[in-house]
């Protein structure tokens, strides 16, 4: 999927709008349950899926809309999936965690830390043995890395030969726990070399080095070279979830990687580039616009009714 | 009717349905090369190469939460955990993966995924190869678990099995594999999910038994059957869904139910009957439900352990007639 850069700015503003905009409507009280931010991190998923198709597959996890939107999934749907509206896309019985659109090859987000890894490793076999040249995806935190699952992930895709791309957010946090502290190797992409996987080490604050890292990682996959491991080094910019109050790190870390915002970067690299800064605030204007429709057509959307919970318990 | 044991029954039901369907593969640790741990899949290697035959590393999580992305993304994988105690490594992808993704996406997903799993119940291996663990999966809505106690029942349950758009546990008994039985050569002989089968019709008593329990009560009903005492033998074969339709039919004419069942009493399935029986037929009743169960302790190494602490034949006679007193 060929993206120009206005295409790439546009994806990552719309992350943007629609974390920004789900943590005004958390502060008023008006969104139920968890809200697991995605701000600071909109350059991984907009890099990894800008050289996706519709027929790769993605799993994601807990901290997926970042994921959902930058592998295509309609604004409306999504939104009001992550506020459990009978009109999201799964009907709203996914909720925060867990939207899927198998149209896109999204195959759901999860609740369980490091479980969406085997599922990606399955949808990887699935591709390998269709032998029609698509790869899966599988997004997961640093701190999933310490889950028995990434090893066995690593190994089966290495074994196997799988077109499975692993790709880690590196944020720093495992939830409210600083990731240095749980390892004695913090580098997650090391950890591939002794699973025969090839990996990188990735500025996940740049759309375009994160672009190029998976271009190379997407195409080694589709030739039948096997998986990679991309770690991208980021910053969650909000706590574990909203209302998490971050004791575990300092304000002064917080401003100086809000220094090195992923969204601003790519702003000036475009304006570098010679586009216009009104196009770019006029662009601005109309994501802002179209979240905030989105918003209120989730706002405005009836609940499921609670009977429809003895739904589609089996197929 | 050609005759076959349980083992080849299962054989049979596995290469018929990745004959019949492309879609359809195996994996699991020393299922290929080797042919089963158990002999359970010989042949398929051959048979179907190893793009769809295909042994896995030992990593339980692995070999469930592939099936489960396979599944998504179109398969219809037949996945095999060695033994049913392993299911703890694993527990994850089956209960909150495999048994949800139908339901948190709103059906945009199917799960044809089967597990197979063994128990080996009574087979004196040692406390992580011995357990009944059917009461485990059977609590997890969204899952379908299956026991067969006989080949023909094996194989018309594993091919609705593999058929089927929902995650099914399939426990097979090792100790069961050499039994025959004549079989239909069909290749759509199916036996549905979710429906119990009378093994042996009678008027005096229930006994409900699963797994390997279901030939001891039938023996157990042919010797009180020489005292005058009529004995009905239900085996349930779906352990979830349960056919709780035909149990209390059963007991509402005989008006005693006894359970056997390799599966602990606490929170077992035993208990799962009794408490259906207590609401549907309570007024049907002569007496209690009854429960016989092996007591509420891990299994020791050795076989004198599992023939100690494991109803019997006798101990089923002796209940029912207890029942009948």
């Amino acid at each position: 999927m060929t993206q120009d850069p206005i295409t790439l700015y546009r994806s990552m503003l719309v992350i943007r709008e629609c974390e920004a905009q789900l943590n005004e409507l958390f502060a008023k009280n008006l969104f139920p349950g968890y809200i697991h931010s995605y701000l600071g991190q909109e350059a991984c998923a907009v890099g990894i899926c800008s050289g996706l198709n519709d027929t790769d597959y993605i799993v994601s996890n807990h901290r997926g809309r970042g994921h959902y939107l930058a592998k295509g999934m309609a604004l409306k749907p999504m939104m009001a999936e992550m506020l459990g509206k009978a009109t999201g896309i799964c009907g709203g019985r996914g909720g925060e965690m867990h939207a899927a659109d198998p149209a896109l090859g999204i195959l759901g987000g999860n609740g369980i830390v490091g479980a969406g890894m085997p599922i990606g490793a399955g949808a990887a076999l699935a591709a390998q043995m269709d032998g029609l040249g698509a790869v899966a995806v599988v997004f997961f935190g640093e701190g999933a890395s310490n889950n028995g699952a990434f090893g066995e992930t690593l190994n089966v895709a290495a074994a196997w030969n799988l077109p499975l791309i692993m790709v880690c957010e590196n944020n720093l946090y495992a939830e409210m726990t600083p990731f240095a502290q749980t390892v004695g190797q913090p580098d997650v992409a090391a950890r591939a070399t002794g699973y025969g996987v090839a990996s990188e080490i990735v500025d996940g604050n740049d759309v375009l080095a994160v672009r190029a890292a998976a271009g190379r990682a997407v195409e080694r996959a589709r030739a039948g070279e096997g998986p990679t491991l991309l770690e991208l080094k980021t910053y969650r910019w909000g706590g574990h979830f909203e209302g998490d109050p971050r004791k575990y790190r300092t304000r002064e870390e917080e401003a100086e990687w809000k220094a090195r915002c992923p969204v601003a970067r790519y702003r000036r690299h475009l304006v570098a580039l010679g586009v216009e800064a009104d196009r770019l605030g006029s662009l601005e204007a109309a994501v802002a616009a179209e979240v905030a429709e989105a918003v209120t057509f989730a706002l405005d959307s009836p609940l499921p009714p609670p009977e429809s919970a003895l739904l589609k318990v089996f197929a | 009717m050609p005759t076959k044991t349980y083992c080849w029954a299962i054989i049979d039901a596995m290469r018929e349905e990745m004959a019949r369907d492309d879609k359809v593969f195996l994996m699991g640790e020393d299922v290929a090369a080797a042919g089963g741990a158990f002999g359970a899949s010989r042949g398929l290697l051959d048979a179907f190469g190893p793009i769809r035959v295909r042994d896995t590393p030992i990593s339980e999580e692995i070999i469930v939460g592939m099936g489960v992305g396979a599944a998504m993304a179109g398969r219809r994988p037949i996945v095999e955990i060695m033994f049913i105690d392993f299911l703890g490594l694993c527990l994850d992808q089956i209960a909150n993966q495999a048994a949800k993704s139908h339901y948190i996406y709103d059906g945009m997903f199917k799960m044809p995924l089967v597990i197979r799993t063994s128990s080996a119940v009574e087979m004196g291996i040692g406390p992580h190869h011995s357990q009944a663990w059917e009461a485990l999966v059977g609590h997890i809505p969204g899952l379908k678990v299956v026991m067969p106690s006989t080949p023909r029942d094996a194989k018309g349950l594993l091919k609705s099995a593999i058929r089927d758009d929902n995650p099914v546990i399939f426990i097979e008994h090792i100790a069961m594999h050499r039994i025959k039985e004549e079989i239909e050569d069909d290749e759509d002989f199916l036996i549905p999910i979710g429906k119990a089968d009378v093994k042996r019709a009678g008027s005096d008593v229930s006994v409900v038994a699963s797994g390997l329990m279901v030939a001891r009560a039938l023996a157990a009903a042919e010797r009180l059957a020489g005292d005058g005492i009529s004995v009905e033998v239900i085996d349930p074969r779906t352990i979830s869904p349960l056919d709780f339709d035909t149990i209390s039919a059963s007991v509402s004419k005989t008006s005693r139910c006894l359970v056997v069942s390799s599966s602990h009493k606490n929170f077992g399935f035993g208990s799962e009957v009794a408490a259906e029986i207590g609401e549907r037929c309570f007024f049907d009743l002569d007496q209690p439900v009854r429960r016989l169960s092996p007591p509420f302790t891990p299994a020791p190494f050795g076989r004198q352990f599992d023939q100690f602490l494991n109803p019997d034949t006798d101990a089923i006679v002796a209940a029912v007639r207890d029942l009948m007193a």
